[in-house]
């Protein structure tokens, strides 16, 4: 168990690099910085060379790199072109972001998984079908024309539930976007949890656990779903980083003053701080749950844990 | 003694059966799968039974029924698409078809356990067979997890796994194929149950380990005395343990006898293709006989005796008429219309 | 001892033509494609889609067999009406023919969906297959490199590179996603090599002396491509999903290019007083991309038999 998690970290070291220079690269290599800073107006070639210098841009790009690598693990994520601390933004945007991620994550973890089991222990059946149908509905629409919908029909005409989140958010608030944003993960966890149950359903195991004489729910329990749940952990765990990327489009939907609010307003004024900065983040934050889900996939699996 | 199959339209001897000791008796058994393609009739009216500390080999191709057969006394058939349209199981004179699903429950591993072939797919890979063994206590007696776990260290000493206090945390993967096939036969043994229905039990194991799990389980089946159906397509496992065998052909019985008389004077030309198929060492250097054709198929299922593709003594009656099981001596019939050609020679 | 001759027929008439064995079913030997194919033909969804998905193909190679009005004919007089003789999806903001641009708008979906999906199959089948083929060193470095690009979620990757390139054309579109999207099915393809190499008829075909070239081609590659094109057939739909999207959040295309996304986008303010605006190409956009993951559900079906 202790070598598998020292292999997995390490091989974390070089994608984390690799992830986090490969965004450093979109940004201030491929964009220009200092015009963005600028807008539409030109610089005057003294000053914009003054701000080259004291931002390093002439230093080599892997220098840059370095050096902003050092400041994050300081926890600086160096200053937005409009003076406020990047850090001082995520701050402010991050809980935004984690509560609607969490409340997310629920609702995916919840739904789908019950969806799933349902549809997988009556394969062929009624309620499969019909979770089928769904499932390919949701996947089908596109979030944002899902929160549009939802957030017209259910906020605004049926008004059981605020079409748009305040500045101070509340539990209450996050739910509509909380379904929107999971939806489509929430299909694809039934029908992961879906297959996986049908196809444990089937196996040996199974049949062996019926001849013991097990009571029903216990075969299900104890049996099935240990082992059909390792590969929906696996998808979970990948998701987390979904979700936080997903959440760009809803909450600009419902307003929400997120990561996602941050990050476009980054792109649009062309911020590269706080663009890099909150990329960053993302990015850890997903290869973070990956390794948890490769950890989590030892605890559920022997096989991997003696290997 | 109780015969093993009779034709459907003899009930008066049955129930002398019950009361010299019949564990189990299947009754003209039809089981059929209702699929895609149309209705597969995978056992047509089969009859057999077993007594306390006897043992029956079912014997047959795969495709058979024997393993369908099994399957349905366990009552681990997936219905649908499984349906037992006829027949009756009765399990010390009680028919378990009749019975609730709870009480079949009941009897599934405790009165009446299986082993089946592959012990790695059918061991709970993330399990460790401490914990597979124990829960047969904890459900069906109810004992802590300290005790059930305590009972399986004996149970693996029972069925002679080395070092049994320390593998009893260990999970399937972790173990040989002959120690995992030992811990098959511990969970079937652990409530001492009276039946017990090995399902081609040896045949992923080595040849040498074969045997020695054979020993094994014909040594335990003595000690408590338990009915043992064994189901193979290995003649040679079958000779050493079993008391009677029934042959078994798409489907239905098409011969049963005692061991010995099987071997000696095979009654189906089936049987006597089976037998010759063995290699023997005073035939060394002749070639080995061989059935010839395949199984018969699921579309196009040949009329009359479904052997009679592949018989070397088939007729013209036998590509029309369904033969009846013959009574060919107490305790011993065929499914052949020239069953008396076939005993002579 | 009863008598062959005259013996009376006494058991359950059965007929033996239906006594059959359940593992063999038909005479023919039959091939995971031909198995598949004809699995397919009876899929009702695989019809409906497959139709759907030729009618899309065919409007966005011919739009104007559809309508005979220009997607860029836009009246600011009729801003925001609703249907009308010849309109029949009514106008949008800017006045322009909503029936019109949602025709069009099919073509932009259609060609960044499957370009993406070719782009990014191939060059994954390529790095997968390489490294599940040779295994070692080039598998752990083609491993990690599709990590990289796997750490990155494909909209958050899409919303960084197409703002600061400012792009806005099909092909940095296509060509971003092809990049992000490669590892999902380098993953897949590498695991279908790994398990199609240690499959006994190619160790067999190895220990013949085969050459490593006939190997992939004769025998690798025709039993690991079915995973691939399960997940190419289903991410094709989620491919055109993400397009707009991107377009919805002004960084994938942009105008004169028609996408339903930026008409989404443009009609999302306006969707209390007029929502026609928006639910006519958000009902073609969600349509396609529902033809796209139906024909992949289909085809996983038909190649997967564990499922059966």
């Amino acid at each position: 168990m202790g070598r598998y998690v020292i292999r997995r970290l390490l091989q974390m070291v070089p994608v984390f690099i690799g992830t986090t220079f490969l965004i450093f690269v979109m940004v201030y290599a491929i964009g220009d910085p200092i015009a963005a800073m600028f807008g539409d107006r030109t610089p005057d070639p003294a000053t914009a060379a003054a701000i080259r210098e004291s931002l390093h841009l002439n230093d080599p790009l892997w220098s840059q790199y370095l050096q902003y690598m050092a400041g994050i693990f300081q926890g600086d994520f160096g200053t937005s072109f409009n003076g406020t601390p990047v850090v001082e933004l995520m701050g402010n945007a991050f809980p935004n972001t984690i509560q609607l991620t969490l409340v997310a994550f629920a609702i995916e973890l919840v739904v789908g998984l019950t969806l799933g089991v349902i549809a997988g222990l009556r394969r062929g059946r009624l309620v499969d079908t019909g979770v089928l149908i769904f499932t390919l509905l949701v996947i089908s629409i596109p979030t944002f024309v899902t929160g549009y919908v939802l957030q017209y029909f259910i906020g605004v005409k049926l008004g059981w539930a605020a079409p748009a989140v305040s500045i101070d958010v509340t539990l209450d608030q996050l739910l509509l976007p909380g379904i929107v944003l999971a939806g489509v993960s929430l299909a694809y966890v039934s029908r992961l949890t879906r297959t996986s149950i049908a196809e444990n359903l089937r196996s040996d195991y199974i049949r062996t656990a019926t001849a013991k004489g097990l009571p029903r729910r216990r075969v299900v329990t104890v049996h099935l779903m240990r082992n059909s749940l390792i590969p929906v952990v696996t998808f979970l765990g990948t998701d987390i980083g979904g979700l936080m990327a997903g959440a760009v489009v809803t909450e600009r939907i419902f307003n929400i003053q997120g990561v996602g609010y941050q990050l476009y307003q980054g792109i649009l004024r062309q911020n590269s701080p706080t663009v890099v900065g909150f990329v960053t983040i993302l990015v850890v934050v997903f290869l973070a749950a990956n390794l948890l889900v490769d950890l989590l996939y030892a605890v559920l699996d022997p096989r991997i844990r003696y290997a | 003694m109780t015969t093993i199959s009779k034709p459907a339209d003899v009930p008066a001897q049955r129930d002398q059966g019950k009361s010299s000791g019949t564990l189990l008796e299947v009754r003209d058994l039809h089981v059929e799968f209702h699929t895609r393609d149309g209705v597969v009739k995978a056992v047509n009216g089969v009859n057999y039974s077993v007594s306390a500390g006897e043992t029956l080999a079912v014997l047959g191709e795969s495709g058979s029924g024997k393993s369908v057969t099994a399957q349905a006394i366990m009552g681990i058939l997936d219905m649908p698409p499984a349906k037992i349209p006829q027949g009756e199981i009765l399990f010390r004179g009680q028919d378990m078809l009749k019975m609730s699903g709870e009480q079949r429950r009941k009897i599934r591993g405790a009165k009446i356990a299986m082993i089946f072939q592959d012990a790695l797919s059918s061991l709970n890979p993330v399990l460790s067979v401490g914990y597979q063994l124990g829960e047969m206590f904890r459900v069906h007696q109810g004992l802590s997890k300290k005790a059930a776990k305590a009972k399986s260290v004996e149970l693996m000493d029972r069925v002679k796994i080395p070092a049994a206090s320390k593998r009893v945390d260990d999970y399937p993967h972790q173990f040989s194929g002959g120690m995992r096939q030992r811990i098959m036969i511990a969970m079937a043994l652990a409530l001492e149950p009276d039946l017990i229905i090995a399902d081609e039990p040896t045949t992923a194991l080595d040849v040498t380990v074969q045997a020695q799990v054979m020993d094994l389980l014909a040594d335990l089946q003595r000690e408590f005395n338990m009915g043992l159906i064994l189901i193979t397509h290995d003649l040679g496992v079958v000779a050493d343990v079993a008391d009677k065998i029934a042959v078994m052909y798409a489907g239905r019985i098409v011969e049963h006898a005692p061991v010995h008389e099987l071997y000696k004077n095979p009654a189906h030309p089936y049987t006597r293709g089976l037998l010759d198929s063995i290699p023997r060492l005073d035939q060394k250097g002749q070639e080995l006989y061989a059935i010839k054709g395949l199984p018969p198929n699921l579309l196009n299922t040949p009329p009359g005796c479904a052997f009679n593709p592949r018989c070397p003594k088939a007729q013209d009656v036998c590509r029309t008429e369904v033969p009846p099981l013959h009574t060919v001596a107490d305790g011993r019939g065929s499914a052949c219309h020239f069953w008396e050609e076939t005993i002579n020679g | 001892m009863p008598d062959t001759e005259t013996s009376v027929h006494t058991q359950a008439p059965v007929d033996a033509a239906d006594v059959v064995s359940v593992e063999l079913k038909t005479d023919k030997p039959r091939s995971l494609w031909g198995d598949a194919w004809r699995d397919l033909r009876r899929n009702p969804i695989f019809y409906i889609s497959a139709v759907l998905i030729l009618f899309l193909v065919v409007i966005s190679l011919w739009p104007s067999l559809l309508t005979s009005t220009s997607p860029y004919a836009c009246d600011i007089t009729k801003s925001k009406q609703g249907p009308a003789a010849g309109h029949p999806f009514g106008f949008n903001t800017q006045g322009c023919d909503v029936y019109a641009r949602t025709v069009y708008g099919a073509r932009a979906s259609v060609v960044v969906g499957v370009c993406t999906t070719l782009l990014a199959a191939v060059f994954g089948c390529l790095m997968g297959g390489l490294a599940g083929f040779f295994g070692g060193w080039w598998d752990s470095i083609l491993s990690r490199v599709g990590d990289i690009f796997f750490g990155i979620p494909i909209l958050l990757g899409g919303i960084v590179f197409l703002s600061v390139i400012k792009g806005g054309s099909i092909f940095t579109v296509v060509l971003l996603m092809a990049i992000l999207g490669w590892p999902q099915i380098a993953r897949i393809a590498r695991g279908s090599v790994i398990t199609a190499k240690q499959q006994d008829y190619v160790q067999a075909a190895r220990a013949l002396g085969a050459s490593t070239s006939r190997m992939l081609l004769r025998h690798i590659t025709p039993n690991a491509l079915a995973p691939v094109i399960v997940v190419a057939t289903i991410a094709l739909g989620t491919y055109v999903s993400l397009e707009a999207t991107l377009s919805f959040l002004g960084v994938g295309l942009k105008p004169p290019t028609v996408s339903w996304g930026i008409d989404i986008s443009t009609a999302a303010t306006d969707v209390r007083n007029a929502p026609h605006m928006l639910l006519y190409p958000a009902g073609a956009l969600s349509i396609t991309v529902l033809a796209f993951i139906m024909l992949g559900d289909a085809v996983r079906d038909a190649l997967d038999p564990k499922l059966r």
